[in-house]
């Protein structure tokens, strides 16, 4: 595999539930380092789509591939498809990273005790090297001090962090986001967006679903918008935002502007 | 479920001066109500007839420890039942679920004492019928009466606690489970490292309240001739025609033990941190 192999590649995705169409043939690519922001009204698709890339929602057609593997997938009774191979469903999961909009921490377990889970449990990594790597990405998202707090003692915004810094630990070929701050008080936005704002500037590979007009602007180096469940229009964030061509779109971006 | 508040720290309170900690004591009312308990002490002491009690102590000591090792082993005996009679109702496969939730629908829905009859008649006399069993070196406990009471008790704990481990289960909020399927965590390590503890931790609070239950109902192995703390009571109320003394040394003691298991499950669970 070279560096030109896609971190994340879609290929005709689409998701039904029962009768209502989610997804109409999605096909979208992120290479590493790529900062992809999609955008879109609500319920146009954008976390089911997101939520496909790690199989937690299951494409009724279409294909998956993480860094260049195909997920292997068979059909079900009822004309959808299912992950086939469990161990690689597992394996791939464990190379991509998401951050929910509601943080999804593990109240049972301190901070440090969140971002260790995974390389602990999952990767096995002996857990002292677990815990060196834990307080490096904890202090490269401002959480050191935090390590023995538990969720429930912290803000959202800390609670955020630290969600993010679990994805860290883990090193993911790419990071999912799905709305990372919406779910947080206007004052806390900031400090989310600016770990986020770093990472993107490191060149890691992220997918990111958000309302932050200004925010993917910023840091995307692709931008994607998503409507009624297919992607109307997509370009350089510069496009998008200064040249926007569906008129859709365009209504979408005074709308929240 | 709702949302079950599974630690609310308790602040010490402020250190008051003596006086003004004592102060609520010593209205009036308090006062006459403290004078009351004290006369009505004094009496049941001085008035009633005690008598008895050094010659039965050993036998109550005795009759105590059997209710507190029938209480001890079916509860733990009864909670390791529920926890998979909980998760099955949850995540199990139909056949399973069914056969769980109609287990704790009737053992909830019976009176303990016609299970605990039930299964000491019955079961006993079924064994009996086996030379296979009669030969085997369970017979001599199987011939005793307290291994059908540690049965019953266990099993009516298991359906009651299995019914809250159901709903503990159920209300562990999904996107905890999610994440950890999203990091890559097999079906088994999720259980085991989300979704088990986390449903224990929500299903502690009320686990006091259910051991008080199940307290009060071990008298009912004295039914079925075990010599528990209430069957040695009624003993010393045959043997010396007393009605109230004994009764009221039974009130205490089983105060006491309520008492004292509120005060250590309150104090274990503000140790275990969680989250809402
Ligand atoms: N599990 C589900 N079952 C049934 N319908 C669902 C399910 N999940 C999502 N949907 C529907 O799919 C559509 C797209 O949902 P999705 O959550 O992907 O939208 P979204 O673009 O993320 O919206 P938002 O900005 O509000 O988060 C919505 O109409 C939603 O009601
Ligand atoms: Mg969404």
């Amino acid at each position: 595999m070279n560096d030109a192999t896609p971190a994340v590649e879609i290929r005709d995705l689409h998701k039904r539930f029962g009768r209502l169409e989610v997804l109409k043939g999605i096909s979208l690519t992120a290479r590493p380092g790529d900062v992809v922001a999609v955008i879109g009204g609500s319920g146009s698709g954008k976390s089911t789509m997101l939520r496909c890339i790690n199989m937690l929602e299951t494409p009724t057609a279409g294909d998956i591939a993480i860094h260049g593997e195909d997920y292997k997938m068979r059909a079900t009774r009822d004309g959808g498809l299912e992950p086939a191979d469990r161990k690689q469903l597992q394996r791939i999961r464990a190379q991509l990273g998401m951050v929910f909009q509601s943080f999804n921490l593990w109240p049972h377990r301190t901070v440090l005790g969140n971002v260790i889970e995974v390389p602990v449990q999952v990767m096995g990594l002996p857990r002292d090297e677990a815990v060196a790597r834990a307080r490096q990405v904890l202090d490269r998202v401002g959480l050191a001090a935090k390590e023995d707090a538990y969720p429930s003692q912290m803000s959202g915004g800390q609670q955020q962090r630290c969600a993010i810094a679990r994805v860290l630990a883990v090193e993911p070929l790419a990071m999912l986001f799905d709305e990372p701050t919406s779910a947080l008080d206007p004052e806390l936005v900031g400090e989310v967006l600016n770990v986020i704002r770093d990472l993107a500037s490191e060149k890691r590979t992220m997918i990111l679903v958000t309302h932050e007009m200004g925010f993917a602007r910023d840091v995307a180096s692709h931008v994607v918008y998503l409507k009624d469940g297919r992607i109307e229009e997509q370009g350089p964030p510069e496009q998008i935002f200064g040249d926007p061509r569906s008129p859709h779109l365009q209504q979408f971006i005074r709308s929240i502007a | 479920m709702p949302d079950i508040d599974i630690v609310t720290p308790i602040h010490p309170a402020p250190a008051l001066p003596l006086r003004a900690r004592l102060a609520p004591l010593l209205m009036p009312h308090r006062l006459v109500m403290a004078a009351l308990a004290l006369a009505a002490l004094a009496a049941i002491v001085t008035q009633m007839n005690w008598s008895w009690l050094p010659v039965y102590l050993p036998k109550i000591g005795h009759g105590l420890l059997v209710t507190l090792v029938l209480l001890g082993s079916s509860v733990a005996a009864g909670f390791a039942l529920a926890l998979p009679l909980g998760a099955v109702q949850v995540t199990g496969p139909a056949p399973l679920r069914w056969l769980a939730n109609g287990f704790c629908t009737v053992i909830r829905g019976t009176p303990l004492l016609l299970q605990l009859w039930l299964i000491y008649y019955g079961l006993g006399a079924l064994f009996a019928q086996y030379p296979e069993i009669r030969a085997s070196w369970l017979w001599p406990y199987l011939r005793q009466a307290w291994p059908y009471g540690f049965l019953t008790l266990t099993l009516s704990f298991a359906a009651y606690q299995g019914e809250i481990m159901r709903g503990a289960f159920a209300g562990v909020p999904r996107g905890e489970l999610e994440a950890a399927r999203a990091f890559g965590m097999p079906r088994l390590m999720v259980f085991r490292r989300v979704w088990f503890p986390r449903a224990v931790h929500r299903a502690l609070p009320t686990l006091a309240g259910e051991i008080i239950l199940q307290l009060k109902a071990t008298p009912l192995v004295a039914t079925i001739t075990v010599t528990d703390l209430y069957a040695v009571i009624t003993r010393v109320r045959q043997d010396t025609f007393l009605t109230y003394e004994p009764l009221l040394l039974l009130i205490a003691i089983y105060l006491c033990l309520s008492g004292t298991l509120t005060i250590v499950l309150r104090w274990l669970e503000g140790r275990v941190p969680s989250g809402h």
